[in-house]
């Protein structure tokens, strides 16, 4: 099992690159830090199937820093909800795969995201939903460590406490970086646990790219009863590509050809 | 008699969820005076207070709405359109998901709280957003009757809605269309095309207008987007001129959506009579409506002058 995740998240990282070169735009940096966490839930941690998209008792998954797009693109894509060839598209024209996840156009996207700080509020929506209909489905909101700059998450913070949404697990990607530097150079963002914990919520902080803290985390966050839980996952911006770890720089940048092809090969695909 | 939509609002959410279990309602600690609370009384497992956080309750709306809720998301009409613009935009109309976002006390009509409450762009700004419906009920009879049609209705759709009091000029037994405006009263010398409790206030011109000669043709257009264009038109064809009323800015709102259709399909004299891109301000909303020309009098002044 763990093996497999550790497989998938190599093939979504090889994906990624390519399609980012494809597109010639594009997020990879935080698309690369949040793979390992997407690859565990959607690889071993999520009930969904990609045959029966609509079962009202699937897990959700909200990706709240929606320029990780690519990311998603490629969970989604191995786990079968479109051609992996659909990649390519990315962000062109013709394709489904726009530059931002949108749920009317790609299968498998439980929620348009983009603007940032939306996504955990509609994660509670989904979680209420599913108290209100007895259903035991888990809401999975993947936040970046800048987008919870924006206020709406700490009103969402707030809500999730208030109700006890223990459906709600939050990852927070925690990778240090956004687009015009360091968090806390930027805006200070930490203690991001604290912060979570005063409005509530079970909190954790974990390495977000051990699969198996990934995996008991979650776990953890299950067994949480009347509580939301968020997991602080500590990250490597642009993770498994080292000319692109821990470089701002490759926050909106896609790779030219060249750059991608020597990716390609530290990622071993070449 | 002399009820406001907001009244019928609550009324009519709190019947709807006797019958459609999908209804939840959720608001933004105003639900007592948007009348959302009617519905939380009788269904407190389905009404969602979220407090003090305009932003929150849209997107949270949004979250049920995937999970095939239909959400009514009330607070004011100013916090709901303006504080949380982009999550209407972005987690409700991009996705195009089935909320109904509720703004209650639009208007100046709204009164002593001042212009800092009293939404007078909210129209525009809907009216803007892609696949948005607007609707903004004449009376208390055709505000119940919009809650229902919205429930029938899949998508986003913007429900306007009123602090004060106003007269009733529906019969119980009226039947609501959607999407197609209500001629109220005949007429063929002049259209005036209004909205909300700006409607009787055209009925009361109307009647006066006649007994001077002029037989003044009265619309209801309560839903402002999508506009009847066809009823537009035939106005314009057949009355040759058109005045618009609608307690809103000029800019953009139900004046600007006839402006439109008229200048596409068959251009004809038209005088927009609303808020003069001017703010709001505080004092009893009758007297406000009077004071900014949101009236009988001034409808009849502006038909007559053009």
């Amino acid at each position: 099992m763990r093996q497999d995740v550790r497989d998938v998240a190599k093939q979504m990282r090889v994906d990624i690159i390519r399609m980012l070169a494809a597109a010639g735009s594009g997020h990879p940096g935080g698309s690369l830090s949040a793979t390992d966490i997407l690859a565990v839930l959607y690889f071993d941690k999520m009930n969904i199937d990609p045959s029966n998209p609509e079962d009202p008792d699937r897990d959700r998954l909200v990706l709240a820093k929606g320029h990780a797009a690519p990311a998603l693109y490629a969970a989604l894509a191995e786990k079968g909800f479109f051609p992996r060839e659909d990649l390519l598209g990315l962000r062109k024209s013709d394709s489904h795969l726009q530059g931002h996840p949108n749920m009317q156009t790609t299968p498998g996207v439980e929620m348009s995201t983009g603007s940032l700080g939306q996504g955990l509020s509609v994660a509670n929506g989904m979680a209420l939903a599913g108290r209100l209909d007895g259903r035991d489905y888990y809401v999975y909101c993947l936040l970046g460590d800048g987008e919870i700059q924006e206020g709406q998450v700490w009103e969402a913070a707030m809500s999730a406490g208030h109700y006890g949404l223990d459906h709600v697990i939050a990852f927070v990607d925690h990778n240090h970086l956004q687009i015009d530097g360091n968090n806390d150079e930027v805006m200070t963002v930490n203690p991001i646990d604290e912060k979570f914990r005063a409005f509530g919520w079970h909190t954790l902080t974990i390495d977000g790219h051990d699969y198996e803290a990934i995996a008991d985390a979650v776990e953890q966050a299950k067994a949480t009863k009347g509580k939301p839980t968020v997991i602080v996952a500590e990250t490597i911006k642009g993770k498994g590509v080292s000319f692109m770890e821990n470089q701002v720089g490759w926050h909106g940048v896609a790779p030219t050809a060249e750059q991608a092809q020597e990716a390609l090969e530290e990622l071993g695909a070449l | 008699m002399n009820s406001a939509t907001r009244e019928a609002f609550g009324k009519a959410l709190a019947e709807l969820g006797a019958t459609n279990p999908d209804i939840v309602s959720l608001d933004a600690d105003l639900s007592c005076t948007t009348k959302s609370a009617t519905f939380g009384k009788v269904f407190p497992d389905r009404f969602f207070n979220m407090g003090i956080a305009e932003q929150d309750l849209m997107a949270t709306a949004a979250g049920l709405a995937t999970c095939n809720k239909i959400p009514f998301a009330s607070t004011f009409a100013v916090f709901a359109t303006c504080r949380a613009l982009d999550q209407i935009r972005n987690s409700i109309c991009y996705p195009h998901l089935n909320v109904k976002v509720v703004g209650t006390h639009a208007g100046p009509s709204c009164g002593e709280d001042g212009g800092s409450h009293q939404a007078v762009e909210d129209i525009a700004i809907m009216r803007s957003l892609p696949g948005m419906v607007v609707v903004v009920p004449a009376d208390d009879v055709e505000a119940e009757k919009v809650v229902y049609a919205a429930a029938q209705y899949y998508g986003p759709m913007y429900l306007r809605f009123a602090r004060l009091a106003s007269p009733t000029v529906h019969e119980p037994d009226y039947e609501f269309d959607l999407f197609h405006g209500e001629v109220m009263r005949d007429g063929d010398d002049v259209a005036i095309i209004a909205c909300g409790m700006m409607v009787p206030r055209a009925l009361d011109a109307a009647r006066q207008l006649a007994e001077d000669g002029i037989n003044a043709r009265v619309v209801n257009m309560h839903t402002i987007k999508p506009i009847d264009e066809d009823l537009v038109e035939k106005c314009a064809r057949e009355c040759g001129r058109i005045v618009t009323i609608e307690e809103a800015t000029i800019v953009g709102g139900l004046g600007t959506a006839v402006t439109e259709v008229v200048a596409e399909r068959c251009p004809v004299p038209v005088r927009r009579i609303g808020m003069p891109d001017i703010f709001g301000k505080s004092g009893p909303g009758a007297e406000l409506l009077d004071e900014f020309g949101l009236s009988a009098e001034h409808i009849i002044e502006v038909v007559k002058s053009f």
